[in-house]
C-alpha cells in the first residue's frame, strides 16, 4: 500500500466513484439541506467528521471482531449500532469540549444517524477490502466528495431562488434535473485513473 | 372497515414516500436502472416494513418512550438481516444486482418513519395495513421509474425488448445522471396527475 494507491483513493472517491452524484448514497441530505449554504457547509463538517471516526470505528470492529469470530450475520444490525451511538457520543463530547462548533454542528449530528453515506461508506470500506490506511483515506476522500456535491447544489439553489421558473417545475423537480445535470459533468471524470 | 381503506390508500396516493414526501430516495435513484431491480427493492423493502410496523405496533406499550429510537432500529435491523439471507440464498442474482442497497434498508427514512409516525402510536391491525399500503406505493414507484429509465436506456422492460430495433436507446438513461433526470421528469408529471386529478 504505497503512497501512489492513495492518493489514488482519495481521487477516486471524490470525483470519480462520487458518494452522491455517482452511487446515490446521502440523497436525503443532498435534497433535504442544500437550500443554505450555511446548512450546506455546516452539514458537510459533521458528515467529515463522523464518516471518519466511524468507518474507522466499524473497520476494527469488522476485521478483529466479527470476521475472525464468524459473526457476519451481525454485521448489519452492529454497524447501525455503532453509528448511532458514535453520533450521541460525538453530540456529547463536542457539547463539553467545544461550544462553539456544537452550536455550529448540532443541530446536524441526531440527522447523520439515518444518513445513508455514513452506513454505506462503512460497508464499501470492509466489502472492498482496503487496508486500515486506505479506508482512513477513503473516509476523508469520502466525505469531502459529498461536501463538494452538497456545497455546489447549495450555490446553485442559491442563485436559482431568483429565477423565475414555470409553476409546477419549482422546488424538487428542478432540484433533481439540476442534480442530473451536475451528475452528468461529474462523468467527465469517468475512467481517469484506476486503482 | 373504512379507517383500514383509508390506512391503504394514503401510502399508495396522497402520501406516496417517492413522489410525495421524498423519502428514502437512495435505493430510489441506485437500484432502478432495470424494472426487475425496481421490483425486488421494492418488494425487499415492503417485507422489512410491514414486519417492522407490526413488532414495533405489538411492542408498543412495553417500548420505553426515551430510548424508542435505537429500539426501532434494532427491530428494523433484524429484519433487514433477514431479508438479506433470504434474497442471497432464493434470489443470488437479485441479491448481487442490488449489493449494497439491501443492508442500506436499515437506514431508509421511510421506515423508521413510518414506526415513528404510525406504528408506535396504533393497533397492530391498523400498522400492518399502513406498512403495506406505504410499501405498495413504494413498490410501484420504484417500478414506474425503472420501466421508465429501462425502456428509454436499453428499450427493454423486465427484459424483453419491446421497442423493436428501430429505436436507438438513450445510454444516458441508464447511467446514475439519467436516474436524476428520469425522477425528476416523473415527479413532474406525478404532481401533474394528482392536481388534474384534484388530490393535493
Amino acid at each position: 500500500m504505497g503512497f501512489e494507491t492513495i492518493m489514488a483513493i482519495i481521487f477516486i472517491y471524490i470525483f470519480v466513484e462520487n458518494l452522491v452524484l455517482n452511487q446515490f448514497l446521502g440523497i436525503c441530505p443532498f435534497l433535504g439541506v442544500s437550500r443554505r449554504m450555511e446548512t450546506a457547509v455546516g452539514m458537510s463538517m459533521a458528515v467529515l467528521f463522523v464518516m471518519t471516526v466511524a468507518i474507522l470505528v466499524t473497520w476494527l470492529l469488522y476485521n478483529y471482531i466479527l470476521h475472525p469470530f464468524d459473526l457476519l450475520y451481525l454485521q448489519i444490525v452492529t454497524f447501525i449500532l455503532v453509528i448511532a451511538s458514535l453520533v450521541q457520543l460525538v453530540e456529547i463530547m463536542m457539547r463539553k469540549l467545544s461550544p462553539a462548533l456544537y452550536q455550529g454542528l448540532g443541530i446536524f449530528l441526531p440527522l447523520i444517524t439515518t444518513n445513508c453515506a455514513i452506513m454505506g461508506a462503512a460497508i464499501l470500506a470492509v466489502t472492498e477490502e482496503f487496508t486500515f490506511l486506505a479506508s482512513l483515506a477513503f473516509a476523508i476522500a469520502s466525505a469531502i466528495g459529498f461536501a463538494l456535491a452538497l456545497i455546489l447544489m447549495a450555490g446553485i439553489r442559491e442563485r436559482m431562488e431568483l429565477v423565475d421558473l414555470p409553476k409546477g417545475i419549482s422546488g424538487s423537480v428542478v432540484t433533481l434535473i439540476t442534480a442530473g445535470l451536475l451528475s452528468l459533468a461529474f462523468m467527465g471524470f469517468e475512467g481517469v485513473i484506476a486503482l | 372497515m373504512s379507517v383500514y381503506l383509508q390506512d391503504l390508500g394514503r401510502g399508495i396516493l396522497k402520501e406516496n414516500p417517492v413522489f410525495r414526501l421524498l423519502l428514502g430516495m437512495c435505493p430510489v435513484l441506485g437500484v432502478t436502472g432495470f424494472a426487475m431491480n425496481g421490483l425486488g427493492m421494492g418488494v425487499a423493502a415492503t417485507m422489512v416494513l410491514i414486519c417492522s410496523n407490526v413488532v414495533v405496533s405489538a411492542f408498543r406499550n412495553v417500548i420505553p418512550k426515551t430510548i424508542r429510537i435505537p429500539i426501532y432500529i434494532v427491530i428494523i435491523a433484524s429484519f433487514v438481516t433477514l431479508v438479506d439471507m433470504l434474497l442471497a440464498a432464493f434470489q443470488p442474482d437479485l441479491h448481487d444486482q442490488l449489493g449494497i442497497f439491501v443492508p442500506l434498508i436499515v437506514v431508509n427514512c421511510m421506515i423508521l418513519g413510518r414506526a415513528e409516525a404510525f406504528a408506535g402510536k396504533k393497533p397492530v391491525s391498523r400498522s400492518l395495513v399502513d406498512g403495506v399500503g406505504v410499501g405498495i406505493g413504494f413498490t410501484l414507484a420504484l417500478v414506474l421509474l425503472a420501466s421508465f429509465r429501462e425502456i428509454l436506456g436499453h428499450g427493454t422492460l423486465f427484459d424483453i425488448n419491446i421497442t423493436g430495433a428501430a429505436f436507438d436507446p438513450m445510454g444516458v438513461m441508464a447511467l446514475p445522471p439519467g436516474a436524476f433526470l428520469a425522477l425528476g421528469i416523473l415527479l413532474y408529471l406525478v404532481n401533474l396527475a394528482f392536481r388534474r386529478l384534484g388530490i393535493e
